[in-house]
């Protein structure tokens, strides 16, 4: 049983034609099980073959960007932390990271690892979400439970350290908010020892299902030519065989030496494209970060002791000029384009994010799919609502 | 038959009906949550939470009852009816142990697929009558799937009243020898697999899934009638279970059959119920189409290759 051979049409006559058919409007959203979150999804389908579809967004947009206008760095960084509420400290590491560029402010070494190894776990919590839910939209509801098994250890280590278990707020302009607790980092590496050993259940149920299989491979098939003309990023792009990632292209924090040859980074890609090497590739980055944060917690330990932030004025007041400084989310591209008149708020602060591009391909992706498939295709596209609404 | 004696088997029959799907649920609750590393429930009733499916019957009879205002009215209401009478009905003439039966019907593999095949109708009243898009699609779907899994249904139940050379549910189970367990394989995966799809389970509740189609036909249903529907899933359970048991598994043949024969039953029919539970768990759902090709090109020859050898069988050995 596969899925790849062609679907067979069986047509009923009725008299000498077929039966007439009508064309019926089918919104999937804003309220669906499917959509977790409050995307609208207008499909004209025939039976349950997808005609058109076109993504309708804008029912959580909370003006993050005019907000941004009339608070200080500190107050943005609790903003931006929100917007892609499963990568909270990569978004808050965007904001920090632009205004100490356009500052030319130097961070301590021991705050730069620490804030690779923080992103790193934020990038697998991140990662484990959808490696739960992904299933859950398939009809399969034990891998969800497996998946929260794992975060729920890494979320006490990353509660440990920042006293927050979603919206960590530990980024502060120049550093970090304080030291690391002492013992701190063998947690993490024992943590990352247990997940690292109990991923293969997780796995066993995903990539290793025949069922799952059937559903998703050869399913939404993107091309990498669409990946580029939308700009979809992440490892929704590297699926589609487009070798892209901010760490290793663009690098920032350490990551040049995290990825450089020797070093524990990898880009992970595929060439098929379709829904199961998306799937793929979330699962395989789940190592690589692991293998990355538990580099950086041996750089850690090795690091003397010194500060982890820089002291600051009591009014940050950021120079006159402008910026873009672009992060690898765990769901692509996060960028930030900072305009500043010398004050000490943003006169604007651009939000560049990875749903909002990630999801507009849907509507390329999903006429001729069935509604099963829609479910497949769309769960396989990762977002998070707010990152498309901001 | 006496009137009294109607009565009390009608009453003995229907007792059963109420009480062995909650066990099926409750019995689901416990061991999907143990597989997925949770306790379940806990705290209704005091121990295990043994009490949480009553406390669900007593919300769910708390609830408005409402039918929205552009749906088909008889029908909407009667659907859920239709659903669980089915498999009362079913039920009825199911033995438990030799002599043991709530109606000793002469040809009761034709009665029991009859019966069942009337539950279908439940699924597609509602998804019609719902007057929303999601029920007309999972009434299309149920409708598809249903009657495209009847055929393998019968061909497996066929082959085994032709071994046992009687229509009587009773007779076969006489007939049954171990043997069967190895030469009516084929047949027993097909009638299981069948029996999975007709009760709209994991991996085939294209019907219901919930997170394409929101509910399917079950989408407008609120209070009494809802938990009707979930009452006749269970209630399926429970029939194909016992079913199976007593097609292919030699219903209360075993060690001290004369004495322990109702034991047997329950116990097989436990463990096929235990299995249908941990297909839930284990599986995600496959695609309407990928279970129209599942039936087509793989049970209904698997069936008639199973129909054929018990054919041959049976007249090389009488």
């Amino acid at each position: 049983m596969t899925s790849t051979t062609d679907p067979r049409e069986l047509t009923v006559g009725v008299g000498a034609g077929g039966l007439a058919t009508a064309d019926m409007v089918l919104n999937i959203g804003p309220q669906h099980p499917a959509t977790h979150g409050v995307l609208r999804l207008r499909l004209v389908v025939d039976g349950e073959r997808i005609i058109t579809a076109e993504p309708i967004i804008g029912y959580m947009h909370r003006g993050a960007e005019k907000l941004f206008e009339v608070r200080d760095y500190r107050q943005i960084t609790v903003l931006a932390n929100r917007h892609d509420w499963l990568s909270a400290f990569s978004n808050e590491l965007g904001v920090v990271l632009a205004v100490e560029s356009m500052l030319g402010m130097e961070v301590p070494e021991r705050a730069v690892w620490a804030r690779m190894l923080l992103a790193e776990l934020n990038r697998v919590l991140n990662h484990l979400m959808f490696l739960g839910s992904y299933p859950l939209e398939l009809g399969a509801i034990t891998p969800i439970f497996y998946a929260f098994r794992e975060r729920e250890e890494l979320q006490t280590v990353m509660e440990e350290v920042s006293g927050g278990r979603m919206h960590y707020m530990f980024n502060r302009v120049g550093g970090l908010l304080h030291d690391l607790p002492a013992g701190w980092l063998g947690r993490v590496e024992s943590t990352i020892e247990d997940v690292r050993g109990r991923l293969p259940d997780l796995e066993s149920m995903l990539v290793g299902n025949e069922i799952v299989h059937a559903r998703t491979r050869g399913v939404g098939v993107l091309s990498a030519e669409t990946v580029a003309a939308y700009g979809v990023s992440g490892p929704i792009a590297r699926a589609s065989g487009l070798d892209v990632d901010l760490r290793r292209d663009t690098p920032y924090l350490a990551y040049d030496q995290v990825f450089s040859s020797g070093g524990p980074g990898r880009v992970v890609t595929r060439t098929q494209g379709d829904s199961l090497a998306r799937l793929e590739v979330l699962l395989e980055q789940v190592h690589v970060s692991l293998d990355i944060a538990q580099h950086c917690v041996g750089v850690l330990g090795s690091l003397p002791q010194g500060p982890i932030n820089v002291k600051l004025p009591k009014v940050v007041r950021v120079p006159e000029g402008e910026t873009y400084y672009a992060t690898e989310n765990p769901l692509g591209f996060n960028g930030y384009y900072l305009v500043s008149r010398g004050d000490k708020t943003p006169w604007r602060l651009k939000l560049r994010s990875a749903s909002f591009n990630n999801v507009s391909v849907l509507s390329e992706t999903l006429p001729g799919n069935l509604i099963s498939d829609m479910v497949a295709i769309l769960g396989s596209m990762f977002f998070v609502v707010g990152d498309i609404d901001k | 038959m006496s009137l009294l004696e109607v009565v009390v088997r009608s009453v003995v029959v229907l007792a059963a009906f109420l009480v062995l799907p909650l066990l099926v649920g409750q019995t689901e609750h416990k061991v999907m949550a143990h597989m997925q590393g949770r306790l379940g429930p806990m705290y209704a009733g005091g121990f295990h939470g043994w009490a949480q499916l009553v406390a669900d019957g007593v919300k769910f009879a708390q609830k408005e009852d409402v039918t929205p205002r552009e749906a088909d009215r008889w029908v909407f209401r009667l659907a859920p009816a239709v659903s669980l009478v089915a498999y009362l009905v079913a039920l009825s003439v199911l033995p438990l142990t030799s002599g043991v039966v709530g109606a000793d019907v002469g040809a009761g593999v034709l009665f029991v697929l009859a019966a069942m095949a009337v539950g279908i109708l439940g699924p597609l009243m509602a998804g019609w009558a719902s007057a929303n898009k999601y029920s007309l699609l999972g009434g299309m779907r149920a409708a598809a799937q249903l009657l495209s899994y009847e055929l393998p249904m019968v061909l497996a139940a066929a082959s085994v009243a032709l071994a046992a050379g009687t229509l009587s549910l009773s007779g076969i189970v006489e007939q049954w020898h171990p043997l069967w367990l190895v030469w009516q394989l084929p047949g027993a995966v097909v009638f299981l697999v069948a029996a999975v799809a007709e009760l709209q389970r994991v991996p085939f509740d294209m019907p219901m899934a919930d997170s394409e189609i929101v509910f399917g036909p079950l989408t407008e249903y609120t209070g009494l009638r809802f938990a009707f529907f979930l009452l006749a899933e269970y209630a399926g359970i429970v029939v194909m279970s016992l079913l199976f048991t007593v097609l292919f598994l030699g219903g209360w043949q075993g060690p001290f059959a004369a004495a322990l024969g109702w034991l047997w039953t329950l116990v097989k029919a436990s463990a096929v119920a235990f299995v249908v539970i941990w297909f839930r768990v284990a599986w995600p759902r496959l695609r309407e189409d990928q279970l129209q090709r599942l039936a087509w090109l793989v049970l209904v020859p698997l069936g008639l290759a199973q129909l054929a050898i018990t054919g041959v069988w049976v007249v090389l050995t009488t």
